[in-house]
Parts: C-alpha cells; structure tokens; sequence
C-alpha cells in the first residue's frame, strides 16, 4: 500500500509535525508544508529504532492519565513542600518501596517510571532484572503499602488500558 | 507593540511567577536540607515540575494577555522537560546505588530474579 510506504508511522508523522509548528511558533503554509517533510522524512531514516511499535490503546485514556498525573504533581508538591520546610530533619522518614508490575510493555514501564519520578515524593529507582518489580524511593510516608496502592490504582491501571 | 495589559492580567502573570519562584526555592532549601542522596534527588524534581511549571504558565499568560499572541514555546519546554527529567534521576539514583549499595541493602524484589543494578536479564550471558 503506498499510503503506509509513505506514512509507516502516522502518529510520528503527526508528532513531529506539531512539534515543529510549535518550534517555529507560527502558522504558515510553508512551515506546514516543512513541518510534513520532516514528518515524514525523519520516520523513513528511523525505521529501524522502533521495530515493534507500541499500539495506542484508549486515546482518550491517555488524556485522563495526564490530567490525573498533573493534578498528582501539583497535589503533592504542596505535600512535599511542607516536608521538606517544616519537618525537623530527625521526623523524615526515607524509604524503599517495591512495586510490583502488571504492565509488561517496554514503554508503559518507562511511563510509569517517569511518571512516579515526576510526582514529588517518589523517586523511581530501578527495576528488577527481569523487569517485573520497580524499586521506588519515597521522601516520607507513613505508610508504604498506600504509596504501592496509589501507584497501582492511579497510574498502572490506566497504563494497562492505554498500552495494551 | 505592547500595550497596557490591565490590572487583573499584571496580577495574574505576577501570581505565577511568585508561585514558581516558590516553589524553586524550595527545591534548593530541600538540596540543602536534606540528608543523603536519595533524599536530595526529591528536590530537583519538584523544582522542574511546579517551579518551571509556574514561570512557563506566566510566560504564556504574558505572550497572551500583553502581546496578543498564543505562544507554544513554553508548551515545548514542558513536554522535553517531562521527558528528561525523569532519566537524569533515575541514572544519578542508580550510580548512587551501585556505589554506596550493597544488595542486602534493599528491600527484596519479589520475583525469582534480583534488582537490575544487580542482577543480570534472565537469559543473558553471564558477565565476568
């Protein structure tokens, strides 16, 4: 089929159109017209990186999780603010937490690890080797099964939907 | 040409910018705060997520309220942001770990196989 010789990868084609739009700020037919040479220029050259493309499952989902993931951020950054201000030094208590994985995707794993890393509180340390368990650091929780449950119900269970 | 923005517009772009100054400073009282590694590794990624996140909301706001046009810079820099921050923290928690950890250190996994700093893929060659 031409059209997928063209466009092996829609999403990317779209991805570095908008991007370059939003790079050079302005909108005009030239910078369109620049922006799907890129897009579809820079796919044809990459091919060979992306073997098994990971398949958008619930496009909507992926809306739903940023939205949760950035009322998250803001959320726990005033938590975090508070901590690291007002507790006494001696009062925080650091520590490991072990997350284990549903999601077997390469990319939602890297998701969800950024996603925890950018939370303030929670730092993403490793995985276990065979990548089935995240070694997460928290700054001072309580309680570490709740930040295990959090991870689980906020963010791995709407991973799973959106990388299938 | 810039033009009077208005009262709410100047309180409104103030408002975010005092919120992302705040917020930076209190990644560096936290740098400073802090005992270990681990722990200081918390502060930087408050600083990049509201801080940043503050001043660029602001920037936007000016572009738009002041100048009149939408500005997708700062949408950009969000976006690169959330995408390297993450690693940046994640290879300094690892190399902190695999110079001052031992493997007893940490919590077990769970799972047949140990933690990756550690412990080689299932299926991979033995390294010397």
């Amino acid at each position: 089929m031409l059209l997928r010789r063209i466009f092996p990868h829609p999403l990317l084609t779209l991805t570095l159109t908008v991007v370059w739009l939003m790079l050079v700020n302005k909108f005009t037919l030239g910078n369109l017209f620049l922006g799907v040479v890129f897009g579809v220029f820079i796919p044809a050259v990459t091919a060979p990186y992306w073997p098994n493309r990971p398949k958008l499952g619930a496009p909507l989902m992926a809306l739903e999780y940023v939205v949760v993931v950035l009322w998250d951020i803001i959320v726990a950054n005033v938590t975090v603010a508070k901590i690291v201000l007002f507790k006494p030094e001696r009062d925080i208590h650091s520590q490991w937490v072990v997350v284990p994985l549903e999601l077997t995707s390469p990319e939602a794993i890297t998701v969800l690890a950024g996603t925890v890393t950018m939370t303030p509180g929670t730092v993403s340390a490793t995985l276990s080797s065979d990548g089935g368990a995240l070694l997460v650091h928290c700054l001072h929780r309580d309680d570490p099964d709740e930040v295990c449950h959090d991870i689980k119900t906020r963010y791995e269970r709407r991973l799973k939907e959106i990388f299938p | 040409m810039s033009e009077d923005p208005g009262l709410l517009a100047q309180i409104a772009i103030s408002a975010f910018l005092v919120i992302g100054g705040v917020f930076g400073l209190v990644g560096g009282i936290g740098l400073l705060r802090l005992k270990d590694t681990m722990q200081r590794l918390h502060a930087p990624t408050k600083a990049t997520t509201l801080g940043v996140g503050g001043c660029l909301i602001a920037s936007m706001l000016y572009y738009l309220l002041v100048d009149g046009r939408v500005s997708f810079h700062e949408l950009l820099i969000t976006v690169f942001l959330l995408l390297t921050a993450p690693i940046t923290a994640n290879v300094i928690a690892k190399v902190w770990m695999l110079t001052n950890l031992k493997e007893g250190d940490l919590p077990p996994t769970g799972r047949e196989h140990g933690w990756a700093i550690f412990d080689d893929p299932p299926g991979a060659e033995p390294k010397d």
